[in-house]
């Protein structure tokens, strides 16, 4: 027996086998979950397609999350050919490169709408779609990170957009309560993803979080373990909150003495 | 590092990654012309460099890595 046991959700963000969507998707397909997948584009085609057929999933269909007319075609696809949804995985960000590091203050216009539209606005126009695609109510779930709250050097316009994005799942939350669809997020400790890549100095970074996290570096596991509970009935009215799944780094003031070099 | 040792720890890694033959991977194989990289790979290609061989290899450096012999010479370099 699993958590989901013919429960059926939709994951967008699955980029390769690192991805945190990949994690979240692994654990619950061990809990039972008929998973869909969303790809933006052929590079990722390649990718999303090999590892959705490892877990026996068929269906992957292609979708710009920035064009409104590709997300109402793939509902509408999902309505015919996958079925109504209890769940949905947000997993998606991107900012262009010249706007993840150097100064915060030469953040261009055109940066700073593509990092808002594509990794906070996206999460509108899915749960607007979503949501008659859940009428016994569902639960949605995006991921976000500390740089949304502190200042994280390089992260930029992309914790800007992770603070727009936290709001959304409070608004969001907020509207969809009375159709008992439940809207979180995991706010996850660094991760070396493909899309971490993006953001220079990550690995500085990830060694200096870890070194100070009581419980150190969080995995994909560590995430997929979070959602298997967020997403899941024994999360029932759980909703509009964001989850730190972080190794414990946020409640630190400072380092431990005993562990600096 | 002895240069051919380095060689031989980076071909494995673009047999695993790119899913190419052993023979395929020469010194002078360009990553996107000669073994099909696309720009995907060459990220997930360098994450793996970094894994394998520790270090960070900056962005202005991944962008001068065009064949399999730029990459050897520069990891044999750390």
């Amino acid at each position: 027996m699993g958590l989901f046991d013919g429960k059926r959700g939709l994951v967008f963000g699955v980029a390769n086998k690192n991805s945190i969507a990949w994690g979240i998707s692994q654990a619950l397909h061990e809990e039972g979950a008929e998973l869909g997948f969303s790809y933006a584009g052929e590079v990722l085609k390649k990718r999303v397609e090999p590892l959705a057929e490892s877990i026996g999933a068929t269906y992957v269909r292609e979708c710009d999350v920035t064009d409104d007319v590709a997300i109402d075609a793939l509902f509408a696809d999902v309505a015919a050919n996958f079925g109504p949804l209890d769940f949905l995985v947000h997993s998606v960000a991107y900012a262009p490169s010249e706007d993840l590091g150097g100064r915060f203050v030469d953040t261009t216009r055109r940066g700073f709408s593509i990092a808002m539209d594509v990794s906070c606005y996206s999460l509108i126009s899915l749960a607007k779609r979503a949501r008659p695609l859940m009428p016994n109510g569902g639960a949605i779930m995006a991921m976000t990170y500390y740089g949304a709250e502190k200042v994280t050097p390089s992260y930029n316009v992309m914790g800007v957009a992770k603070a727009a994005l936290e709001a959304t799942v409070r608004y969001l939350a907020w509207d969809l309560g009375q159709d008992r669809i439940r809207v979180n997020a995991i706010s996850a400790g660094p991760i070396k993803t493909l899309a971490a890549s993006g953001v220079s100095g990550f690995r500085k970074s990830l060694n200096y979080v870890g070194a100070i996290a009581p419980m150190g570096n969080v995995t994909q596991e560590d995430i997929g373990d979070a959602a298997r509970f967020l997403l899941s009935d024994w999360a029932s009215r759980i909703t509009g909150e964001v989850l730190y799944v972080d190794g414990g780094y946020n409640i630190m003031g400072a380092p431990d003495p005993d562990k600096m070099e | 590092m002895a240069e051919k040792e380095t060689f031989e720890r980076v071909r494995a890694i673009i047999v695993e990654q790119l899913g190419v033959e052993p023979s395929e991977v020469t010194m002078e194989a360009n990553f996107r012309d000669d073994l099909e990289a696309d720009s995907l790979d060459l990220v997930e290609l360098i994450m793996a460099f970094e894994e394998e061989f520790g270090g960070e290899i900056s962005d202005e450096e991944a962008q001068r890595i065009a064949s399999v012999g730029d990459a050897v010479r520069f990891l044999d370099s750390e």
